[in-house]
């Protein structure tokens, strides 16, 4: 019989910290490559399938780029939030709110046209996935309800308002009954980036832009450093002066926003109309993401990437070779709970003991002074 | 008459599955530890009970199935959580998002195929008793489980000394630590008696509530199953008179759409959400009764010191 036993490190370790991605990367790809042998595929060829093919030519690239944009753009304004040690789990919803409040210029207003369509927008769309994170940030600071549960259960109620507005007042009247809104005019379409090469649209860019200004907002500025303060030590952060529910409010507001923004600019980009079912779980495989990319808004954009093809490589794999497409979840499910078992390195040395084995030694103590 | 019967048998109904996950989870939060995986553990006790009931043909075995595909994966939790010190409420993510897509998978074949039901108790003499006889003695199995389960959680947590050790665990695990207990060991057992729930309490839905599979066939009663622990805060009796309350609310919204009430369908379906937001505002206004009951090392890694 043997057990696992911690270890404190005195410092958390650097080459684990670089490392823990990596290894939980492999590791999936062994618990992968067992569970395509379960299914009777011969893993080397699914994995040829789901991780190469699928981002092989230039067109499948600028799919990979639409599909990592909403992640990323969500995934940096959460990595903000579980900084703070604060839990808004309701990503997906705020994606469906910005999508809807974007949407109502290009449906009510159909015929409104020209360079300001756009930019207003995608105003809207951050305005209604803000406003949405309001709700659960609110209700945390006034009444201390917990904003997992509540951020989560508006998931639900976003999505079925999504699909009321869809097949009622926002159909299409010359739609054929189809549960969908007008396909929105050309002033309202995100413009592709490179339209010879593929699909690609500018959602992308603004990923990559939010990254990078929330990486200069987390290790540059003083409202960063609050961020970290009142994550790792609410105590200290009082101390300091810094206030916990303006924290609650910021982080919430912050990611609303990115995530409204993914919305819209999916339906605007990628989609063109709304429609009941606008997004593959997005607002959920960001929270993966976020992780994957250790909460660092550089390291989310790879992390942004690598999910996107997670994405690609199911529908792949169930084209070519009949496995259900929601082994995509599989994998991203595998990939978060490795990578949370590896950073478990980052703070301490795992060793393995006998039940009976004597002590060797004085350990080290290990309780944390929180 | 009749009408009022069946209404109150399909909110038992509704009820059953919020009861038993809730309950597990229960145990699982006075020991100190916060899984959120409930939902991903009840999908996988729905598939897998399904899977079973389908395959052998008995709804029982489907039964034994859909509570040991809980255990099982709430071990992946437990190892994770307790023995490799991890976040738990990202870990508890993960372990629902690995569920969903898990049971997704396993379940492609079971799409649209006609399931297994566990019977309906029938007691000669007793069930055809007009109104209380099909009440109390002719609703099925897992309902009469998730009653007696309670009781035994109520009586276990509060009445007996390991009952009363679990309860310190999750209120101080330095405490209980310093004081010899393996805090541990206990936590690995809340954690797969939960799991062990939330996989019955799926397999209710796949065996009992809709004897078939669908995909998310969950539909949130996992995260409601949290909610409603908060809500209870964290007595076994309140966890029972929410589940019913919210099984009412569920049973109330389709009886609504039947009725074609000249509100939207959806309207109708966000409610049981809205619901357990409403309600844990409300609940968790009352900040002394919260302070009061929640287990003050909830959520908290716990690494034993030598």
């Amino acid at each position: 019989m043997m057990r696992l036993e911690l270890v404190k490190r005195p410092q958390r370790s650097m080459l684990f910290s670089a490392l823990s991605p990596f290894i939980a990367f492999g590791l999936t790809i062994v618990a992968g490559a067992i569970m395509f042998a379960l299914l009777g595929v011969n893993p080397l060829s699914a994995f040829r399938i789901y991780f190469i093919e699928p981002i092989s030519q230039v067109w499948q690239l600028h799919e990979l780029a639409i599909k990592a944009a909403p992640l990323i753009l969500i995934a940096v304004g959460l990595s903000v939030c579980f900084k703070a040690n604060i839990w808004n789990i309701g990503a997906e919803g705020q994606f469906i709110l910005g999508a809807i409040v974007g949407s109502i210029i290009p449906v009510f207003f159909p015929q409104f046209e020209g360079p300001l369509v756009l930019p207003l927008m995608l105003l809207f769309g951050m305005v209604g996935g803000a406003a949405y994170a309001a709700i659960p940030a609110l209700l945390k600071t006034r009444f201390g309800t917990n904003e997992i549960l509540t951020s989560l259960m508006l998931v639900y109620v976003a999505q079925l308002f999504l699909d009321w507005l869809v097949r009622g007042p926002w159909r299409d009247p010359q739609g054929h009954g189809f549960p969908q809104t007008i396909q929105f005019n050309d002033s309202a379409i995100l413009p592709e980036l490179m339209p010879d090469a593929g699909r690609a649209n500018w959602g992308f860019v603004f990923a990559l832009v939010a990254a990078v200004a929330i990486w200069i907002l987390m290790s540059r500025m003083l409202k960063g450093f609050e961020v970290r303060v009142l994550g790792s030590s609410p105590r200290a952060g009082r101390f300091a002066g810094f206030g916990l529910n303006r924290m609650v409010f910021f982080a919430f507001l912050l990611s609303g926003a990115l995530a409204g923004l993914a919305g819209i600019s999916e339906v605007s980009g990628a989609i063109g109309q709304l429609q009941p079912v606008i997004s593959p779980g997005y607002g959920f495989t960001a929270i993966i993401v976020a992780f994957l990319g250790r909460l660092n808004p550089l390291g989310i954009v790879a992390a942004g990437l690598v999910l996107a093809l997670t994405y690609l490589g199911g529908e792949a794999v169930q084209s070519a070779l009949g496995i259900s497409d929601k082994v995509a979840r599989v994998f991203q499910g595998m990939l978060l709970f490795f990578v949370l078992g590896c950073d478990t390195l980052i703070h301490y040395r795992i060793r393995l003991i006998g039940l009976a084995a004597p002590k060797l030694e004085a350990a080290p103590k290990l309780k944390e002074a929180r | 008459m009749d009408i009022t019967v069946n209404i109150l048998l399909t909110i038992a109904t509704a009820a059953t599955p919020l009861l038993i996950a809730a309950i597990g989870e229960l145990v699982v939060e006075r020991s100190g530890v916060l899984n959120l995986g409930v939902e991903g553990m009840m999908i996988m006790g729905a598939v897998g009970g399904f899977g079973a009931g389908y395959l052998t043909g008995s709804p029982w075995i489907g039964l034994l199935a859909a509570v040991a595909m809980g255990a099982v994966f709430s071990l992946l939790f437990a190892v994770m959580t307790l023995s490799l010190a991890t976040n738990q409420v990202a870990t508890g993510l993960s372990l629902t998002l690995l569920g969903l897509g898990l049971s997704g998978m396993m379940g492609t074949s079971f799409v649209g195929q006609p399931g297994e039901r566990l019977p309906n108790l029938d007691i000669p003499g007793l069930t055809s008793i007009p109104v209380v006889g099909r009440l109390l003695f002719g609703q099925d199995p897992i309902f009469y489980i998730s009653i007696a389960l309670t009781a035994a959680v109520m009586w276990f947590l509060f009445k007996t000394r390991t009952g009363l050790t679990l309860r310190s665990i999750g209120d101080s695990h330095t405490s209980a630590h310093a004081l010899g207990i393996k805090v541990i060991r206990y936590r690995y057992l809340s954690v797969i008696f939960g799991g062990a729930c939330a996989g019955l309490a799926g397999g209710h839905l796949s065996l009992v509530y809709t004897p078939q599979w669908v995909e998310n066939m969950t539909a949130g009663r996992g995260w409601i199953a949290l909610a409603l622990v908060v809500f209870a805060s964290w007595r076994p009796w309140r966890v029972l008179a929410g589940a019913y309350i919210f099984g009412a609310v569920w049973i109330g919204q389709l009886h609504a759409q039947a009725f074609g009430i000249p509100v939207p369908s959806q309207l109708l379906s966000s409610l049981p959400y809205l619901a357990t937001v409403v309600v844990l505002v409300l609940i968790s206004r009352n900040k002394r009764l919260t302070m009061m009951n929640t287990p003050a090392s909830l959520g908290q890694p716990f690494v034993p010191d030598r």
